[in-house]
């Protein structure tokens, strides 16, 4: 599904180096998770991926389902299958949040060839899919992410996730700024959309996240580097005995 | 005082080419308006009033051709239950104009009214009073020589609004209209207007709403790019009235919209909006100059401009309040989204304030498209070009809010959106 190979970025502006080297193969309808220590890169690969702008690529390459994303314009990687659910969703004010997700999925299916939705079939769906994650008929109506608390913002990235039902979809630390309620909420809206072919990409802090939703492979990233990669065991070990061991493994 | 050699000649020039209407109740007012513009001269580039804007070519004894542009779109509120007013070229259409009768409405024409007296008490008296403390030349220049207008009673509840379509044909036309409402109290009207109107237009409002009364104005300046026009409302607002007017305008080399408001009687509200998209050789100004004289009154002011290849944006807005008013509630706001280097956007906001216990605020921003925003629309598949025109509707639609009715929201919003459509494909 997704194969990073060797990726090396650096920041556009500071000629900072930020990845270096992170090799990474996820298998489609796996869940791999990505741990790591502040400054370790991951938020930055999460970004390197989806396209946003004043990261360069040095060196290597990614690709989705057999396609370079990397020269891609980040809507065309969003109709190619990425999906990337944000740490700080945006507020868009004027924008209503039903209008732009009607707006999001029809633009995808027409860049991809496909029929658009109706107006009406559209709202059956969502309605459908905001009453599992809880998210009523007026935050709908608001505008993109306005007022919304910081579980209500989380929930709707998975709203969207749902309608636009991406094939590799990245969670860069969904889990932050979550309670526990939230939290288990959210997890359940991910787990409903797991099945074979969808894979996808945990980025957390925190094993936490990881009883949720459980991952079959589990990587350490750590100053641009994945330097361990194991089972759901490996975020355990992390729990208990903290990044330092596994950094002072690496070197 | 004589005037500056220039301006002088600049006004003989003008008022050489034009006729004054003859006759009629209007008639002192017109020679009183004539003898206003004789003393005040009309403007130029050096005057501070007209710092931002040239007025050249709105002065001018010859017009600039701006030829009429076949119709993309059918006109606006041409859907509602509406009485529709047609001027083409400024000349008034009765063909394609609807019965001026309706329930709780006296509308007449200036051109065709016996001696009207309510009007007359309206008439150019608003306009004077808007020429203190600044000048505004071209309004009276318009008192004086309106060919036509309507004068519009309202003495109930209008059951539907009354649009006033303006046709643009001619590619020299200069039409000069003149608007009287006076709303007495308790009554209620709305007033919508659109279209390009003429080659070049200048325009008056003066609304007198009485103690209680309601005045809504929704207005779309569109159409034929080359088009010139120079508007004002004079708006006196008695106690517990409401005024509210908003104005769309794109497209357009030169317009200026001048609103002026006065709150005479106590706790009245008085909103004064306006967005407008200019792409390329658009210069569009708003000049609002609002003066509370009465307590517990509510003004705001709600600018929005979305300027691209070089247009030009220019907001001069005032808020005087007098030593009397207090409890004034003052707000003003004017924005710009500049969509790049090359465009313009010139702010002059202004508090004057007498008055001890009062609440003012104003601001002022300029600025690009928030990348943060563009970024998260894209990454859910929204291409470029329409996450752009989603941000821009968004930004635009701050301002089309200050209208009440949510269908007339809805109307512009949509019109907004095919402009910038057409312009993105």
């Amino acid at each position: 599904m997704l194969e990073i190979k060797n990726l090396h970025v650096k920041l556009q502006e500071e000629d900072k180096q930020i990845l270096k080297g992170v090799d990474l193969t996820v298998e489609a309808g796996k869940v791999h998770a990505i741990m790591g220590p502040n400054g370790s890169g991951k938020s930055t690969l999460s970004y390197v991926l989806s396209g946003r702008d004043g990261y360069e690529v040095t060196d290597g390459s990614a690709t989705l389902m057999g396609e370079d994303i990397l020269d891609m314009e980040v809507e065309d990687r969003a109709a190619a299958g990425l999906f990337l659910a944000f740490q700080y969703p945006v507020e868009i004010p004027g924008v209503g949040n039903m209008t732009f997700l009607r707006t999001a999925v029809n633009a995808q299916r027409k860049a991809r060839g496909e029929d658009e939705m109706s107006a009406a079939e559209f709202l059956k769906v969502i309605r459908e899919k905001a009453k599992s994650l809880q998210i009523d008929a007026e935050m709908l109506k608001r505008p993109v992410n306005v007022g919304f608390s910081g579980g209500e913002k989380k929930r709707n990235e998975i709203l969207q996730m749902a309608m636009l039902e991406p094939k590799m979809c990245i969670l860069d630390e969904t889990d932050s700024g979550l309670d526990v309620d939230a939290m288990k909420l959210v997890s359940e809206g991910v787990n409903a959309l797991r099945n074979e072919g969808r894979s996808f990409l945990v980025i957390t802090h925190y094993q936490r996240l990881l009883d949720h939703i459980k991952p079959d492979v589990v990587h350490i990233m750590a100053n641009g580097r994945i330097i361990k990669t194991g089972g759901p065991e490996l975020a355990l070990e992390v729990e208990h005995n903290g990044y330092a061991d596994l950094m002072a493994e690496e070197a | 005082m004589s005037l500056p050699k220039v301006k002088q000649d600049a006004t003989d020039a003008r008022l050489s080419a034009l006729t004054l209407p003859a006759g009629g109740w209007a008639d002192p007012a017109r020679k009183d308006a004539l003898s206003r513009v004789q003393a005040m001269g009309l403007p130029n580039a050096r005057d501070e009033y007209w710092k931002y804007t040239r007025p050249d070519t709105l002065v001018s004894a010859e017009v600039q051709d701006a030829p009429a542009i076949e119709a993309h779109e059918a006109p606006i509120f041409g859907e509602r239950d509406r009485l529709q007013v047609v001027f083409v070229d400024g000349v008034f259409d009765a063909e394609a104009s609807d019965d001026l009768a309706m329930e709780g409405v006296t509308i007449e024409r200036l051109a065709d009214a016996p001696d009207i007296h309510w009007a007359k008490d309206v008439y150019g008296v608003l306009e004077t009073r808007g020429q203190t403390p600044v000048h505004r030349p071209l309004a009276a220049l318009n008192t004086a020589f309106a060919t036509d207008g309507l004068l519009i009673h309202v003495t109930g509840k209008a059951p539907k609004p009354i649009h006033i379509n303006y046709v643009h044909k001619g590619a020299q036309s200069d039409a000069i209209l003149h608007h009287v409402v006076k709303v007495e109290s308790d009554c209620q009207l709305t007033i919508l207007e659109n279209g390009p109107a003429a080659a070049r237009f200048n325009k008056v409002i003066e609304a007198d709403i009485a103690d209680t009364g309601t005045l809504h104005h929704v207005r779309a300046q569109g159409r034929d790019h080359d088009r010139r026009a120079v508007t004002h409302i004079f708006a006196r607002l008695g106690s517990e009235s409401t005024f509210k007017t908003f104005t769309l305008t794109v497209n357009g080399v030169l317009t200026r919209n001048e609103a002026v408001v006065e709150f005479t009687g106590d706790d009245a509200k008085a909103h004064i909006a306006g967005a407008c998209l200019g792409d390329g050789s658009f210069h569009h100004d708003d000049t609002v100059f609002v003066t509370h004289d009465a307590v517990n009154c509510e003004s705001r002011q709600v600018f929005k401009k979305v300027l691209r290849n070089g247009a030009v944006g220019v907001f001069q807005g005032k808020i005087l309040v007098k030593p009397d008013a207090q409890k004034t509630d003052g707000y003003q706001i004017s924005q710009s989204l500049l969509l790049d280097e090359d465009s313009q956007f010139l702010a002059k906001p202004e508090l004057e304030i007498y008055a001890d216990d009062v609440a003012c605020s104003h601001g002022s921003t300029s600025g690009a498209i928030d990348e943060d925003s563009l970024f998260y629309l894209r990454a859910r598949g929204v291409p470029r070009g329409l996450a752009e025109d989603m941000m821009t509707v968004a930004f635009i639609a701050e301002a089309v809010q200050e209208i009440d009715d949510e269908s007339l929201q809805d109307e512009l919003n949509e019109r907004v959106t095919a402009w910038l459509a057409r312009r993105r494909t």
